[in-house]
C-alpha cells in the first residue's frame, strides 16, 4: 500500500464553491436564529394578507349598505363582520394594512436617506460639517415629537388636504422627524472606521473621497443601517397608528389600523362590537413584534463581534 | 555616492494633549523630535527602536498620512508636505506603505481583487479591461494564485493577507515603500517568507525601502543602513555592518545584546536596561536616554548630546562615543 502525496502546490488546488461573502455568512447566521425566522414568516404572511388579500374579497372598499348590513357580527359572508356603514371589516383591515405598512416603510426610507447621508458626511469630513450637522440633529432631537405631529396634523386638516394625500404628508413628516437616530449611528460608525488601518491604506493609495465613502465606509455601515431601519419600521407603524387613532394621521375614509381602532372610543362599539377594534389591534401587535424579532435576528447575524 | 531619493530634514511630529473644559492644549506628545536622515535610491533603510519610540509615526509622516509639525520631507526633490491635495494624490502612486496588522489593513467587505486593483482604476492608470490581468499578475508575483481574486480577506491566513497588502502596494509600481513592521504580526516561519518576498521584489523592481521594525535580526537580513531610535530621536545611524560590528551608543549596544543567539553554551554579556521608557510627553532633560543608561553621568542630565558624524557616515548622539 502506498500513500499518495497530497498536492502541496497551491495552484493545483481547484477553488471550492462560491466566495464566502460577509453577506452570505450573515444570511446563514440569520436562518439559524429560530425566533427571527418565525418573525420573518409572520411578516411575509402579513404582507401577503394585506397586499394579495383584497383581490380575493368579493366586496369593494366604497361599497356600503347602511340599511341592511349595519354592524353585523362576524358571519359566513362577512368573516369579521361589518361596521356602522355596513362595510366589510376584513377588507378594510387588509387595505388598512397596506397603508400602515407603506407608511412605516416609506417614512423609514426617508429617515435613512437623510440620516445616513448626513451622518456619513459628518463622520467623514468632521470639523465644520460635523458640528453643523450634529447640532441640527440635536435640535431635531430636542423637538417634542407628539405636539409637533399634532400641530402638523391640525395644519393638514386646516388646509383641507384630501385624505388620500394626507398619507404622503404623514410619511414625509414621520420620515423627516426620525433621521437623527440613524445619523448619529452612522456618524459614530464612520468615526471608528476611519481610524482603521484599511482607511489609512485608502489614503496612502490616494483614492478619491467618493470611493472612500461609498466603496469603503458605507458598506461597513449597512449592517447597522439595516438593523435600525427594521426597528424603525416598527416604530413608524406605531407612530402612524397612534396619530391615526387620535384622528390626525390617516383619516377616514382611507382606512389604517390606527384609525380603525378609533371605534373603541365609542362605549357601545367597545363593549358590543369587539370585531371592529380587536383585529386591527392584533394586526399592529403581531406586525410590530414580528419586525422586532427580525430586527434582533439581523443584529445578531450582522454583528461580527457576536460570532457564535 | 548614489542618488538621494528621500530626505527627511529635522522632522518633528507632536501630538497635542488637550484637557480641561475647553479642550485647551496642555502639552505635546513628542512622537518624532527632530529626526534627519536620507535614503538613497535602491537602498533599504532600517529603522529600529522600542514600541512607542516614534518609528511608525515617522513612516506615516513621510507618506503624509499624518501632517508634520516641523521640518521637511523631500522626495525626489519635492517637499511632500507642500503639495496640494491633488498633487499629493498623484505622488501617492510613487510611494506606498505595507502595514503592520494584516487583519485591520484590509477592508472585510471588499474582495481581494478589487482591493488590489481599485487604486489603479481610481488613478486612471489602467483600462478596465486590462485591470484583472494586471491584478492577477501582481497576485502571482506576490506568491498568491489567480483564483484568490474573488475571495474575501477573511478567507486568508495572516501571511497571505500580508502578501495581499504587499500586492496592493506593489501594483502601483512605486519607487519607495514604507514597510511598517510588516512581519511582526506573523509567525516566525511566515516571517521568513515575507522577508524573502520583500527582498526579491526589491531586487526585481529596484525598490527603495524604509523598513520599520523592532526586530534587529530582521533588519540585519534586509537592510543596508540602520537607524536606531529612542523616544522620538535618532540616537545612532550607520551602515548595517558598521552598526553590528561597532555599536557606539549604549542603547544600541543594549539592543544588540538582546538578539537571541541559537547557541545555549555561548556565554554573552547581556546589557539589561532598567526601568521603562519615559513618557514622550515629558522627556528627560539632556540626553533622553540618561534615565536608563549604564554610563550616565552628570553631563548627560544637563546637555543634549550632539548628533554627529564619527567618521564613515556613522552618526551617533552620545557624550561618550
Amino acid at each position: 500500500m502506498s500513500l499518495e502525496a497530497a498536492p502541496l502546490d497551491m495552484k493545483t488546488q481547484v477553488p471550492a464553491k462560491q466566495p464566502d461573502s460577509p453577506w452570505r455568512i450573515a444570511i446563514r447566521r440569520f436562518t439559524r436564529n429560530r425566533l427571527a425566522v418565525i418573525g420573518l414568516l409572520i411578516l411575509v404572511v402579513m404582507v401577503l394578507f394585506c397586499v394579495v388579500g383584497p383581490w380575493f374579497s368579493p366586496y369593494d372598499l366604497l361599497e356600503y349598505d347602511v340599511k341592511n348590513k349595519k354592524n353585523l357580527a362576524p358571519n359566513a359572508e362577512h368573516w369579521l363582520g361589518t361596521d356602522k356603514l355596513g362595510r366589510d371589516t376584513l377588507l378594510r383591515l387588509m387595505l388598512a394594512g397596506r397603508i400602515s405598512l407603506l407608511v412605516g416603510l416609506v417614512a423609514t426610507a426617508i429617515s435613512i436617506l437623510i440620516g445616513a447621508t448626513l451622518g456619513a458626511l459628518a463622520g467623514f469630513y468632521r470639523r465644520f460639517a460635523d458640528t453643523i450637522i450634529m447640532r441640527i440633529a440635536d435640535v431635531f432631537m430636542a423637538l417634542p415629537t407628539l405636539p409637533i405631529l399634532i400641530i402638523m396634523g391640525a395644519i393638514l386638516s386646516d388646509l383641507k388636504v384630501e385624505p388620500k394625500h394626507r398619507v404622503y404628508f404623514l410619511m414625509l413628516i414621520l420620515g423627516v422627524l426620525g433621521w437623527t437616530t440613524i445619523a448619529r449611528l452612522v456618524r459614530g460608525q464612520i468615526l471608528t472606521l476611519r481610524e482603521q488601518e484599511f482607511m489609512q491604506a485608502t489614503e496612502a493609495l490616494g483614492l478619491r473621497d467618493r470611493r472612500k465613502i461609498f466603496r469603503h465606509l458605507m458598506p461597513n455601515t449597512i449592517p447597522i443601517i439595516i438593523v435600525t431601519a427594521t426597528l424603525g419600521v416598527a416604530g413608524a407603524i406605531i407612530a402612524e397608528s397612534a396619530l391615526s387613532f387620535l384622528g390626525i394621521g390617516v383619516v377616514p375614509p382611507t382606512p389604517s389600523w390606527g384609525n380603525m381602532i378609533t371605534s373603541a372610543n365609542s362605549l357601545i362599539d367597545f363593549r358590543r362590537r369587539p370585531w371592529l377594534w380587536i383585529p386591527p389591534g392584533m394586526c399592529i401587535l403581531i406586525t410590530v413584534v414580528a419586525i422586532n424579532l427580525i430586527g434582533d435576528g439581523l443584529r445578531d447575524a450582522l454583528d461580527p463581534k457576536m460570532k457564535k | 555616492m548614489s542618488e538621494v531619493l528621500l530626505e527627511v530634514d529635522h522632522l518633528k511630529k507632536y501630538f497635542p494633549i488637550t484637557g480641561g473644559v475647553f479642550q485647551r492644549r496642555v502639552g505635546d506628545v513628542k512622537a518624532v523630535d527632530d529626526v534627519s536622515f536620507t535614503i538613497n535610491k535602491g537602498e533599504s533603510f532600517g529603522l529600529v527602536g522600542e514600541s512607542g519610540c516614534g518609528k511608525s509615526t515617522i513612516g506615516r509622516t513621510i507618506l503624509r498620512l499624518l501632517e508634520k509639525t516641523e521640518g521637511k520631507v523631500i522626495f525626489n526633490g519635492q517637499d511632500i508636505h507642500k503639495l496640494s491635495k491633488e498633487q499629493m494624490r498623484g505622488m501617492r502612486t510613487k510611494m506606498q506603505i505595507v502595514f503592520q496588522d494584516p487583519f485591520s489593513s484590509l477592508n472585510p467587505r471588499i474582495k481581494v481583487g478589487e482591493a488590489i486593483g481599485e487604486a489603479l482604476l481610481d488613478h486612471g492608470l489602467v483600462r478596465r479591461k486590462e485591470l484583472k490581468a494586471r491584478v492577477i499578475e501582481t497576485l502571482q508575483i506576490c506568491g498568491l494564485a489567480d483564483y484568490h481574486y474573488d475571495r474575501y480577506p477573511h478567507e486568508f491566513s495572516g501571511g497571505q493577507r500580508q502578501r495581499i497588502g504587499i500586492a496592493r502596494a506593489l501594483i502601483m509600481n512605486p519607487e519607495f515603500i514604507v514597510a511598517d513592521e510588516p512581519v511582526s504580526a506573523l509567525d516566525v516561519s511566515i516571517q521568513a517568507q515575507i522577508i524573502n518576498l520583500l527582498s526579491d521584489l526589491q531586487r526585481d523592481k529596484q525598490l527603495t525601502y524604509l523598513f520599520i521594525s523592532h526586530d534587529l535580526s530582521v533588519v540585519e537580513h534586509l537592510c543596508d543602513r540602520i537607524g536606531v531610535m529612542y523616544l522620538g530621536s535618532m540616537v545612532e545611524m550607520a551602515s548595517k555592518d558598521e552598526l553590528f560590528r561597532n555599536p557606539l551608543h549604549p542603547y544600541t549596544k543594549a539592543l544588540l545584546s538582546a538578539i537571541p543567539v541559537p547557541d545555549p553554551t555561548l556565554k554573552r554579556e547581556r546589557i539589561v536596561l532598567k526601568g521603562d521608557i519615559p513618557s514622550p510627553a515629558n522627556p528627560p532633560s539632556g540626553c533622553k536616554f540618561h534615565t536608563r543608561c549604564p554610563l550616565a553621568s552628570d553631563i548627560c542630565k544637563q546637555e543634549i548630546p550632539e548628533y554627529r558624524n564619527v567618521g564613515d557616515n556613522h552618526f551617533v548622539a552620545c557624550h561618550f562615543a
